[in-house]
């Protein structure tokens, strides 16, 4: 079973959601892929150890056999190399590593050269509950889609695996919740929360994953996400309400069911709602 | 080498020596409070094009409620079309293609296609064209506060950075044309891909944090990639009284790298109020946070002139 925790908006709880979730099942895992801003590990303080890297193909060109032809940089549609007319400039973190101008060099001038990307770790302690693989973007990187995919190789199947996304529609979050049995949006009661919210929804209609919603920060009287969910018929499996104690352990790193343990409850009965959920469907 | 890229893209920069200055607002984490900063600047600041970088996930017209005057359609990167009555089954497209995006039936899958255009230049028999296709739109709109641009993204659509570009491109143009000062911009979180594309060519980064662990974490990183890229930063620490410890942290880390924290501001539900009321926090009320505001507006300023 593999549940990810998206929400459009960023800030919204997902990394409280995904923590506190994992911590509530008993051997499951947790895969952090908001690889530009991993947050997990912040609350859990595991000691990890590097297991890959993110590796991808660009252009290396050997400037002797040039002659500044052009091809490849008609042929590249990602803007990564200029030809001028006694120079070729690369830029590597444009490029897409498709091989295009590899494959039309006339004078074979272009080989592919390795480059990393990204970090993939995991807890350096196999016992460790939930055990926790991260993956990190490096610094002036454009592309987190590869990182991810390197870090989602180590979802094992028959594992309960929480899956915390970046925030957003893009890419990066496509290429996290591609695959995964199950999403949870997290959400908060303010036009932005609804709004992007709404964007969420779409996305995960479209990729066919079923979804339900979690409202963080939950007040009384303030029914907004409420009322558009039960317009669109989407279930509302959870309200955190706006709490100081669940604020102050948050500012202070420690997961709220560590110290709150009916929330350990409702989140192992959430989970096992959505596993049952699964089999009847 | 990306200070190369920097260094081409100002020589090569239309608005090069109009004295056109250009600031973005970015955080790292989500959240922070960008978005309504970024609207009470666009109300308090006298000529200038408002842009909207956040396209995945934008708000800023939720509080600037913007008239749309222009639209005009955005082409994401092309997608392979494979005609099977002409192919004749070499499979050259499939064994090229380096992101798995042709099965076995030679079904082109759209989401996994990046339009590189390899299918095309190795097939045997013509059979793929990339095709063109419409993946959002850029608006340019009238508010109270001036010009503002800003896009949607169709559902599914990836090309996130690349509309980015093409807000940017639209926002200095107008200013241009304008002769606007100034264009304000609200940003993405994080660190990839539309944050670079957003910070590319901006002469000043103001970064908005909060005193959380994950507010301070990802301030460091995305503090990184503006050093990397030599984008001058400043900082705001949001909401610094929800743990004062945690921003007294934040002042020193700042104050060790050589960092201006600009401005402090309150934890206040007014924010949330003005929101349902669709307006910036500058307008609806008159309180601790909209004064705090305004002084973080005059820094920003004098900050924008020294570069």
């Amino acid at each position: 079973m593999k549940i990810a925790i998206a929400s459009g908006k960023g800030g919204t709880g997902k990394t409280t959601v995904a923590v506190n979730l994992a911590l509530s099942i008993p051997n499951s895992h947790l895969i952090d892929c908001d690889v530009e801003e991993p947050n997990c590990n912040l609350f859990l303080n595991k000691e990890l150890e590097p297991i890959g890297s993110s590796k991808v193909t660009v252009p290396n060109i050997d400037e002797e056999l040039c002659t500044y032809c052009g091809k490849c940089s008609q042929m590249c549609r990602f803007n990564a190399i200029a030809t001028l007319p006694e120079k070729v400039i690369l830029f590597p973190t444009l490029c897409h590593s498709c091989g295009g101008c590899i494959l039309v060099c006339p004078e074979h001038a272009i080989s592919g050269k390795e480059k990393c990307t990204g970090i993939v770790s995991r807890s350096a302690d196999m016992e460790d509950h939930p055990r926790l693989y991260e993956g990190v973007l490096n610094i002036g990187e454009s592309m987190a889609s590869p990182v991810i995919k390197e870090l989602k190789r180590w979802i094992e199947p028959n594992i309960s695996t929480i899956i915390d996304s970046p925030p957003g529609t893009g890419c990066p979050v496509m290429t996290t919740l591609e695959d995964t049995d199950h999403c949870i949006l997290v959400t908060e009661p303010t036009p932005f929360g609804l709004h992007d919210l709404s964007l969420a929804v779409e996305m995960v209609k479209i990729m066919n994953i079923p979804f339900g919603v979690i409202i963080n920060r939950s007040e009384e009287g303030n029914s907004i996400i409420e009322e558009y969910c039960d317009k669109e018929n989407i279930d509302v499996l959870m309200k955190i309400p706006l709490n100081k104690r669940i604020a102050e352990l948050y500012s202070q790193g420690i997961p709220f069911v560590e110290e709150m343990p009916e929330w350990k409850e409702r989140f192992s009965a959430l989970f096992k709602n959505i596993v049952n959920g699964k089999e009847l469907a | 080498m990306e200070r190369e890229i920097l260094s081409f893209i100002q020589e090569h920069s239309q608005w090069k020596g109009t004295g056109m200055k250009e600031l973005v607002v970015i955080s790292g984490k989500g959240g922070t409070g960008k978005t309504t900063i970024t609207a009470s600047f666009a109300a308090m600041a006298k000529n200038a094009v408002i842009a909207d970088c956040d396209v995945d996930a934008p708000n800023l017209h939720l509080l600037l409620r913007p008239k749309i005057m222009e639209t005009h359609a955005f082409y994401g990167m092309d997608k392979a079309k494979i005609d099977l009555e002409r192919c004749n089954e070499c499979y050259n497209c499939q064994n090229s293609c380096n992101f798995d995006a042709i099965d076995e039936n030679l079904i082109v899958n759209q989401h996994k296609c990046e339009g590189c255009g390899v299918c095309e230049y190795v097939c045997e028999s013509d059979a793929i064209k990339m095709v063109t296709k419409i993946s959002g739109n850029v608006f340019r709109s009238a508010t109270n506060h001036g010009t503002m641009v800003h896009a949607e993204l169709g559902i599914g659509e990836e090309a996130s950075g690349k509309l980015v570009s093409a807000v940017k491109e639209r926002s200095r143009s107008i200013a241009l044309e304008n002769e606007n000062d100034l264009i304000i911009t609200d940003g993405p979180p994080g660190t990839g891909c539309p944050v670079l594309a957003t910070i590319t060519g901006a002469h000043l980064a103001l970064i908005v944090t909060e005193p959380s662990l994950s507010g301070m974490h990802d301030l460091e990183r995305v503090l990184q990639v503006t050093e990397h890229f030599e984008i001058p930063a400043i900082v705001c620490i949001n909401k610094y009284d929800i743990n004062e410890n945690n921003s007294r942290t934040i002042e020193a880390f700042c104050h060790e790298r050589n960092i201006e924290v600009v401005g402090k501001l309150p934890y206040d539900t007014s924010t949330n109020l003005a929101m349902m009321e669709e307006t910036t926090i500058i307008e609806y009320s008159q309180n601790v946070l909209s004064e705090g505001i305004k002084a973080l507006w005059e820094r920003v300023v004098s900050e924008l002139e020294k570069q």
